[in-house]
């Protein structure tokens, strides 16, 4: 359990760096779709929740992870759908 | 069939984080930013099917329904969300994104303990720390977008020993901690901890006044991605750790950017109650109001001002997205351009609330992008320009933050408008901004006051532009 965690931790740090780096050159124009879309990939805790409403027997855990699918596909679903909305309406030229 | 199914949930996973890294890479330009979303959510959508395909995954029906429920509930809200409401729906979706990553830490705890199985104890301590970063995102993010929707004030919010009942919540926190590591069969204590976690969040963004609203949605947006990822410890799970890695360091980038476009340490911003202290403060230390002149002028002669430049700066504030007046501007640049005018757009770091939230605004009447310029590109210009149109801004146009030492704004990166020919400031009246200071620009020689709701106002220009 605990090489687990050291691996774990090893993802996290590069995964950070990879973020900065990618991150760091986004213009000021950008900087809500980027909130927003990063936000939707938070969403990824519905992997989580998955997971943990997988079994086929009903108890709390089930219901906790039912919940947390809901409340995560909302997070992924209304933060991609918003970005690209918001996303269409950069234009170079007026239309 | 069986052998191969993990190895194929891993490298789905693998895809899905290099495509949440190119999406992001993507989103860094204008031309490509709407590709690189639909790459990110191509991600997404991978990995969901591949957990889906997981051996203990056996619920379908229900986690499809479930899925069902949570798609229509987003894809209303980001079809109906005004564009000025933004700030509100990104920190809301926080909100429930930190949520969904406590509800696994809580299901986890809740398999262990209800199981015969020992609690080792590395999860004890990633669920407790799920929990409560998890717990502080959800009810702060919750209160954020209560603050934004104007249902309670936006103005700080203190109390007596504030911090002290903090800093006591947090080392309760610790110490339950402990106890439960020695011993995870303690649900009450978990449950405390639950809870400490929820209150932690509520006063954590209570004190966090208006204008310091776009560094909480920033923050709370890194916060949620160290949520993901403190769930994808409790689950050993890596595509949650990447993902959620990834959100955080993009979270703490634009947090640090919003502070320094402030000239506020982060400490400064979370636990000062800006806004609430120095009203006081600048009405008994300097007493400008009374000695000094306005010049005032009405919108025939800002029309003309306006008309017979060569070159204007528009200075954009969030008084002008309040007022929804972005449409009316965009119009009144375009009498101008077909006047033979340069128009172009001055966006403060912090204009509006949340980052980058003015490009929106202004992207959402049609203004191209590439008119609208950021502070350290137009600052030199402003020597250039004929007129500077202020527009509902106010902290980050006020010189003082140049020169006054004693102006709790000073060292704030500003837009040099006083620096233009002639600068036309349209305000609702003389109050003071966010920060409840006195703008000694409103009293420069070279300065008119234009008084009046941003968007009659602007209106009535651009009537009298167009008889030109």
């Amino acid at each position: 359990m605990a090489e687990g965690l050291m691996i774990g931790l090893v993802v996290f740090t590069l995964a950070t760096f990879i973020g900065f780096e990618v991150i760091n050159k986004i213009p000021p124009t950008l900087h809500t779709p980027l909130m927003s879309g990063s936000n939707a990939i938070s969403g990824i805790a519905i992997v989580g929740a998955i997971l943990v409403a997988g079994d086929r027997n009903w108890h709390l855990t089930t219901i906790l992870g039912l919940v947390g699918v809901v409340l995560a596909t909302i997070n992924v679903v209304g933060g991609f759908w918003v970005t690209d909305r918001m996303l269409q309406m950069f234009k170079k030229k007026e239309a | 069939m069986q052998e191969f199914v993990p190895s194929l949930i891993e490298l789905s996973y693998l895809v899905a984080a290099v495509l949440f890294i190119v999406g992001l890479k993507k989103l860094g330009s204008p031309a490509t930013a709407r590709n690189g979303n639909r790459i990110a959510a191509v991600g997404m959508l991978i990995a969901i099917v591949a957990t889906l395909l997981h051996q203990n995954v056996l619920n379908y029906e229900m986690i499809l329904v479930a899925i069902a429920i949570g798609s229509a509930i987003g894809a209303l809200m980001a079809n109906r969300v005004e564009m000025t409401a933004m700030p509100q729906m990104v920190g809301l979706l926080n909100g429930f994104g930190g949520a969904a990553s406590a509800l696994v830490a809580v299901g986890e705890f809740w398999r262990y303990i209800t199981s015969t199985t020992e609690v080792p104890l590395s999860e004890t301590v990633t669920i407790v720390l799920s929990v409560l970063i998890g717990g502080v995102t959800f009810t702060g993010s919750l209160l954020a977008f209560v603050k934004l929707e104007g249902w309670i004030s936006g103005s700080p919010i203190t109390f007596p020993l504030q911090q002290p009942v903090n800093l006591t919540l947090l080392g309760t926190f610790l110490v339950a901690s402990g106890f439960l590591i020695i011993d995870p069969h303690q649900p009450f204590v978990f449950l405390g901890l639950i809870g400490i976690a929820l209150i932690l969040g509520v006063l954590f963004v209570l004190p966090i006044g208006g204008a310091d609203t776009p560094v909480v949605i920033s923050l709370l947006n890194s916060f949620s991605g160290l949520a993901a990822s403190a769930a994808g410890f409790v689950l050993m799970n890596n595509m949650l750790i990447i993902a959620g890695a990834l959100v955080g360091a993009s979270g703490i980038i634009l947090t640090e950017i919003m502070c320094k476009a402030m000239n506020r340490s982060l400490a400064n911003v979370l636990f000062s109650a800006f806004g609430a202290a120095q009203t006081m403060t600048s009405e008994g230390g300097s007493g400008i109001t009374g000695d000094r002149t306005l010049r005032q002028i009405d919108t025939e002669e800002g029309a003309m001002m306006l008309g017979y430049a060569k070159s204007v700066v528009i200075v954009p504030g969030y008084g002008m997205a309040v007022a929804q007046a972005q449409h009316a501007v965009r119009e009144l640049a375009d009498q101008l351009e077909r006047l033979g005018v340069e128009v172009r757009y001055a966006i403060h770091p912090v204009a509006g609330r949340m980052p980058g939230h003015m490009n929106v605004l202004l992207a959402e009447a049609n203004v191209p992008y590439p008119k609208l310029y950021d502070m350290d590109d137009i600052n030199p210009e402003f020597d250039r320009t004929d007129v500077a149109l202020v527009i509902g801004a106010n902290d980050v146009v006020n010189p003082a933050a140049r020169h006054d030492r004693n102006s709790p704004i000073y060292g704030m990166p500003i837009l040099e408008v006083d620096r233009a020919h002639h600068t036309i400031v349209i305000k609702r009246g003389m109050n003071a901004g966010f920060s409840g200071v006195e703008n000694e620009l409103f009293f420069k020689d070279k300065t008119m006051m234009l008084f009046g709701s941003a968007k009659p106002v602007i209106e009535q220009l651009v009537s009298a532009v167009k008889e030109f």
